[in-house]
């Protein structure tokens, strides 16, 4: 057998080259799962079948020499929060387990005609509410590179999935940092495009405002391209911005010269000094690659924790009102249908959704609307206020992704406050609807990876991508 | 807020359980008011703030009603939809009595 390139447009080119099939890369995919998957459980679903049947349904495309689209053969998971036809969707919930939905998300239906093979749904915290994928109700997923240390999350299995080798490229879905923490902690790339970019029909809704679908990948450039082939408007999801999905994978090999970097001079304490002195030494390398550092400050940022555990769980306690026994999922039988309802939701939902849809319900509830949610969503406008002044003066602004190397099990599974935490540098980018990713930069405490954040204006993922492209080089990666 | 000066009582958090359809026992209310009554301790931050005149943002832009043209369109298989129901009955989604214990 060929030797199986890494990165999936590397495998894209050869597979459509006729150099290897897709059947090939799929089943050298499919022994790394064989091999670690007990160990890591990445996924709640491995679904072989399904990938075999596109991969010699890709093979057959290129033997008959019809046309074959840009992630030929490229094998990769899915987030199980985001609907596959016929297919177990269960955003690692007791309530939806066993759910197939009659229905593709759009970035489903839009990967299969680029060409991509599935080869599964991976964990999550359930309803991709959390930072260390420890609230699955099908058990942890462990860090690839520690075992005794989680991978973050909320999308930790789809972070997991590409750190081991599973795939070469996966997607998560980002409310408040879930794409980019576990990039940050796994040692992998992660995007959250712009709200909107990237259509959320057939993402199951924890937040609807602030809900990304992005990558997962080990190469910036791959992460752009992933993001060329998801992005686009989709008549199916009313808040899909109208504009072409952008070009995106030039970027990442354009350099930095001239452009202007923010640098937050009041950003909120709690980083590891491990993950400052990265941040430090992401500054000297983009200054060195021909890039003006500016001081900036966006002094409503240390608020944005506040805002977000206020906003995202009153959305939340609204859009999980769903999950009631009656459509869909589990039911469990009671006299009458509101007891039935209690029960259900009772006995499906663990405890973290439990506490943010309670905390929703508080702050949306009347006496408190104003005090909590009202107030919250001044915040917002704060923040957003604090971006639009900064992004005067410079193109895009770097912080770290995580305060935090990953953590040991169970170090903050039972205190919610030290757990939201995590999302402090990754928070304010969702408030505001703006794209941000994680680039791995070195390694801070233990020896574990640490991401560096890059953030810009809306639309702005192209000046995302020179940054992370940059950062990529001079941390000895890819180009 | 309660006059004890913990943000969230006992008997909010089961008010809220309950309006949000969640049947927990007491032990579990006690055990989330303690945690939620931490989380909102530190909510208290945005207190500080001056918010008179701001505008507040419920979407990252501001969002329009999208229409399109009054024709058909293909809608999901009935039969599919209902085969992951708990329970159906002529094509309709079955439940229990809705008048029943409690209002």
């Amino acid at each position: 057998m060929a030797t199986i390139p890494t990165t999936a447009s590397q495998i894209a080119a050869a597979v459509a080259s006729g150099s290897i099939t897709a059947r090939e890369v799929l089943e050298a995919h499919l022994a790394r799962i064989d091999e670690r998957e007990s160990e890591i459980h990445a996924f709640n679903l491995v679904t072989a079948d399904v990938a075999r049947a596109q991969a010699d349904a890709i093979d057959a495309d290129i033997a008959a020499g019809r046309p074959v689209g840009p992630l030929a053969g490229v094998p990769i998971a899915l987030k199980d929060n985001m609907c596959t036809h016929g297919i177990e969707t269960t955003c690692s919930s007791k309530i939806l387990e066993g759910w197939k939905p009659p229905y593709d998300a759009t970035v489903v239906t839009r990967l299969r005609a680029a060409g991509a093979v599935m080869v599964g749904k991976t964990n999550l915290d359930e309803f991709a509410m959390g930072s260390s994928t420890e609230n699955s109700a099908f058990g942890a997923t462990r860090n690839p590179l520690d075992t005794s240390r989680v991978p973050g999350g909320s999308s930790g299995g789809s972070a997991a999935a590409v750190a081991a080798g599973f795939s070469p490229v996966s997607l998560g879905s980002d409310t408040g940092g879930s794409i980019r923490q576990p990039a940050a902690l796994c040692g992998v790339v992660g995007v959250k495009p712009t709200y909107g970019r990237v259509s959320r029909y057939g993402l199951v809704a924890y937040a609807s405002s602030l809900d990304q679908i992005g990558p997962f990948a080990t190469t910036v450039a791959d992460a752009a391209l992933m993001t060329e082939v998801i992005s686009g408007h989709d008549v199916m999801d009313s808040t899909s911005i109208p504009q072409p999905a952008p070009s995106l994978v030039d970027a990442a090999s354009q350099g930095v010269a001239g452009m202007r970097i923010g640098r937050v001079v009041d950003l909120p304490g709690g980083a590891e000094p491990e993950v400052s002195a990265r941040l430090d030494a992401a500054f000297e390398a983009l200054a060195a690659a021909g890039a003006t550092i500016v001081d900036i400050t966006l002094p409503s940022l240390g608020y944005a924790l506040t805002a977000y555990y206020l906003i995202a769980p009153a959305e939340a306690s609204s859009n999980l009102a769903r999950f009631d026994g009656v459509r869909y999922g589990l039911r469990v039988n009671a006299a009458d249908t509101n007891a039935m309802y209690g029960a259900t939701r009772a006995a499906g939902f663990g405890d973290e959704v439990k506490r943010r849809i309670m905390l929703g319900t508080y702050a949306l509830s009347a006496g408190y609307y104003d005090a909590y949610y009202g107030k919250a969503l001044k915040v917002r406008r704060l923040i957003a206020q604090d971006f639009d002044k900064a992004y005067e003066s410079v193109d895009t602004i770097l912080m770290p992704t995580s305060p935090l190397v990953a953590f040991k099990f169970g170090e903050k599974a039972d205190d919610p406050m030290s757990m939201y935490l995590c999302d402090i540098y990754t928070i304010p980018t969702n408030l505001a609807g703006h794209p941000a990713m994680s680039v791995p930069f070195g390694t801070g405490a233990h020896g574990l990876p640490v991401g560096i954040q890059v953030l810009a204006p809306a639309l702005g993922e192209a000046a995302m991508f020179r940054v992370g492209g940059a950062l990529e080089l001079a941390a000895g990666g890819a180009q | 807020m309660t006059q004890s000066g913990s943000p969230i009582s006992a008997a909010d958090v089961a008010k809220v359980a309950h309006l949000a359809r969640l049947d927990i026992d007491d032990a579990q209310v006690e055990h989330f008011t303690e945690q939620l009554a931490k989380v909102m301790v530190h909510f208290g931050d945005i207190d500080a703030l001056d918010l008179s005149g701001v505008e507040p943002m419920t979407q990252p832009y501001p969002l329009v009603n999208v229409m399109r043209e009054d024709v058909e369109q293909p809608t999901l298989d009935t039969d599919e939809v209902l085969a992951s129901a708990p329970a159906a009955e002529e094509r309709r989604f079955r439940v229990p009595p809705i008048v029943g214990t409690e209002g």
